[in-house]
């Protein structure tokens, strides 16, 4: 990885393998080493931080809308990275296409309606003021610019879905498996390419944001037990646990 | 049969003077950090009233507690498909309007303040943002009913009175409130463990503490309107929610939980009860009408060897069962049956028992010559003019259940009328047996009750067991070694994060 950082920067030709190369790599470490680091030397600060005991009424409009938004395109785009074939044949037929298109986008209107009130939200009300930190603040511009820049994308450059699944799956895919080829890549337009500048960036900070909530979401609410017990004696059965 | 051990608690109302300092003396050890100002683990209530967070009690609009639809045992406010919605935005969550908004003064304008003409001020300003804000509520606004009905009017528990009565009420309304003092109940069947999405509450199974795991905790605030008494309260400032202890530090080391220990009316009891953990479930499925009951047949006799024999089986030892055969809780609730549990109705099994405060008309007006009423017919029939109406009082502390406050209340005042003819003389003795058999009590039981209430030492309010936690490490550590790496919990400071 050395040399292929070295390589990078040996000029603006090379620019590409730099942004789509080196840095998802450079990336995917730090997130790992900072959030498990965090985890295990700092738990306590593994929270989604709410504020709406602080002000109830405008948080509806900020997490409902965009968690709603977010989570959903976030899943898209999962499924796009991990059965980009099926999505290609999905969207054969032009109505299908249009309807997760059409989707994709109204998912995008919300997370960017949450988001916008969650900046209007932290700025205005005093109490929720006094709980937003700087991290606060980059982090919901990055995500704005990341929301803004993926619907340009939608609209513009269309089919996002089908060129997602046909160019940017491969290359994900060819970063895993440790043999990147960024030729596809490299005529992406502007647009997209920012747009996925911005997702590495993102992921780069998360580990010093809030956003770590999202690595402790609670499934196991789903079939856990109502009632906890916990015994400091030792040497109970399991039964008894409980 | 699963015997197992819980902390327990009695307060004794009629003691209460409503003083605030066990609150106070909770709050100095436990929450007067940043982010916790406006907690109050132990807040005294006047009642009637509408407490802290403002209508508490009121389950339609907090959703607090549990419901039984179609035979099994639902939480009002979530569910397996609710909790991930109600995650992000829940609706049924108290704020901070709904509790106050904490502040301090501006007290060095005092001294600051450059010569004038007019006396300088100390501002109010508010404890979360630092500006100045008008008071408009606090903790205890209507203490002592705050000079007015209007607060008053509002408590939920007035629900069954009738306007007849309502009226009357309100007509000596200034007359007549009780203190309602309030922590945690460390419930058999907390709402609060079972809402938690992360998991990260738990009862400590050697004696039923229900604490917070911070570390654990994610700000998923279920906790807060699971439990029906707002006992959980969340921190906005570290993003975790916390609760009442009951002290353990302090019950570790054979200390009682500080608001116990400075409690001035000396109200406070605690001591082991033993219960059966296997029926906890059917217990809290009961019709309401058979809760009172059914939560005191859950609660076993620690003098019964089958029941001695199974708490040995789960570890408890010779010293820790004779400690919860001498429980003056176990008296309290099993054997006198005078504490009752507060709103059993919302089915987490409370803990902590109150003898309710005894408020007779114990005389009348005639003609403006005040005559009291010392014959035992008079005071059992005024029963039903009490200024405190007994439906209240029954909503409160039976589950609605108006005979079981009667019973309770009918020895309660036996033992007062046995006394008073003990030891002023003024009631004829024949007269005072014959108030304690019709109050299902006796000469020895009475002595007892009054024994325990009025002259009762420190270490028998106060029957705390060897929790010896020192011993149940030393099972699988070196005591000395575990104290170096656990220590008390935290190695880097808890703060709120980036
Ligand atoms: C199922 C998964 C998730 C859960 C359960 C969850 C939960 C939460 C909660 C409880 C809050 C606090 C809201 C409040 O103030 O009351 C929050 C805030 C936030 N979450 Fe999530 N979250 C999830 C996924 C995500 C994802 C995928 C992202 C973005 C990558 C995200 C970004 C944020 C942001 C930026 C905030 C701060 C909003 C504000 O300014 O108030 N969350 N989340
Ligand atoms: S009173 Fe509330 S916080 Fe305490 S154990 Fe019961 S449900 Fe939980
Ligand atoms: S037991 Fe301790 S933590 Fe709980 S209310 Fe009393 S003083 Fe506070």
């Amino acid at each position: 990885m050395l040399s292929i950082l070295a390589q990078a920067a040996s000029g603006w030709a090379n620019l590409d393998e730099f942004l789509f190369i080196a840095m998802p790599y450079a990336v995917i470490v730090l997130f790992l080493f900072a959030t498990i680091r965090r985890f295990i030397g700092d738990k306590f600060t593994y929270s989604s931080y709410s504020s709406q005991f602080l002000e109830n009424k405008h948080q509806f409009y900020v997490a409902v809308p965009w968690h709603f938004g977010i989570i959903s395109l976030f899943l898209g785009h999962l499924i796009g990275f991990l059965v980009p074939r099926g999505v290609l044949w999905w969207n054969q037929v032009p109505l299908r296409l249009y309807i997760i298109e059409l989707g994709a986008l109204i998912f995008a209107v919300s997370a960017l309606f949450g988001l916008v009130n969650a900046v209007l939200r932290r700025v205005n009300n005093s109490r929720v003021r006094i709980v937003t930190s700087r991290m606060d603040f980059i982090i919901i511009l990055m995500l704005l610019f990341q929301v803004l820049s993926g619907m340009y994308v939608a609209v513009f450059d269309r089919w996002g879905t089908n060129w997602f699944a046909g160019v940017l799956a491969p290359w994900l895919w060819s970063l895993f498996k440790l043999n990147p080829d960024i030729s596809a890549v490299r005529d992406l337009p502007l647009s997209v390419k920012l747009h996925i500048v911005g997702a590495f960036l993102i992921f780069a900070v998360f580990p010093f944001t809030r956003l770590v909530h999202v690595l402790v979401v609670p499934i196991t609410y789903l079939w856990r037990l109502p009632q906890q017990v916990i015994w400091n004696r030792k040497g109970r059965t399991p039964s008894q646990q409980q | 049969m699963d015997v197992r051990a819980q902390v327990s608690m009695v307060f004794h109302l009629d003691k209460c003077i409503g003083c605030h300092t066990c609150s106070i003396a909770c709050k100095n050890i436990w929450t007067d950090r940043r982010g916790t100002e406006y907690m109050w683990f132990n807040n005294v209530e006047t009642k009637p009233g509408t407490g802290y967070p403002t209508q508490w009690e009121n389950q339609d609009k907090y959703k607090g507690g549990w419901e039984v639809s179609g035979g099994t045992l639902r939480l009002k406010s979530t569910s397996k498909a609710k909790y991930l919605p109600n995650i992000f935005h829940n609706p049924t969550m108290p704020t901070m309007d709904d509790y106050y908004e904490p502040w301090t003064y501006r007290y060095q304008d005092l001294f600051n303040s450059p010569p004038g003409d007019d006396q300088p001020i100390a501002r109010a300003v508010s404890m979360v943002t630092g500006e100045p804000m008008e008071i408009k509520a606090g903790p205890n606004w209507d203490d002592d009913l705050g000079g007015s009905p209007i607060y008053a009017s509002n408590d939920v528990n007035l629900s069954a009175v009738t306007e007849q009565q309502r009226q009357q009420l309100n007509a000596l309304e200034r007359l007549v409130f009780f203190y309602f003092p309030r922590i945690c109940n460390h419930c058999l069947n907390p709402a609060c463990v079972a809402s938690c999405p992360s998991g990260a509450l738990y009862k400590r199974g050697e004696d039923g503490i229900v604490l917070i795991n911070q570390k654990r905790c994610r700000a998923w605030r279920s906790c807060v309107s699971a439990c029906p008494y707002k006992k959980s309260y969340y921190n906005w400032n570290t993003g975790k929610s916390e609760k009442c202890l009951l002290c353990y530090p302090r019950l570790e080391t054979g200390q009682a939980p500080a608001c116990f220990h400075s409690c001035v009316g000396r109200i406070r009891y605690l001591g082991v009860l033993l219960y059966d953990a296997d029926r906890i479930n059917e217990v809290a499925k009961l019709p309401q009408d058979k809760l009172i009951d059914g939560q005191r047949d859950l609660i076993l006799d620690p003098f019964d060897p089958k029941v001695i024999e199974g708490a040995k089986k789960n570890g408890m030892t010779d010293e820790f069962i004779q400690f919860a055969q001498r429980s003056p809780v176990y008296k309290f609730v099993k054997v006198w049956k005078i504490a009752l549990p507060p709103h059993l109705e919302f089915r987490t099994l409370p803990m902590l028992f109150y003898v309710p405060a005894l408020l007779p008309v114990l005389g009348s007006t005639e003609n403006d010559i005040y005559k009291s009423n010392t014959k035992p017919e008079d005071i059992f029939h005024k029963f039903n003019e009490m200024r405190v109406p007994m439906e209240y009082l029954a909503n409160l502390f039976a589950a609605g259940d108006v005979n079981k406050m009667n019973y309770t209340l009918r020895k309660l005042m036996a033992v007062r009328v046995f006394k008073r003819a003990q030891t002023v003389g003024d009631i004829p003795m024949a007269t005072a047996l014959e108030t304690l058999a019709q109050a299902d009590t006796n000469e020895k039981e009475a002595e007892a009750i009054y024994r325990m209430t009025a002259l009762p030492t420190f270490a028998q309010r106060f029957v705390i067991p060897p929790l010896a936690r020192e011993v149940a490490i030393e099972a699988y550590k070196d005591p000395q070694e575990h104290k170096k790496e656990a220590g008390f919990g935290f190695t880097i400071e808890p703060k709120r994060g980036l």
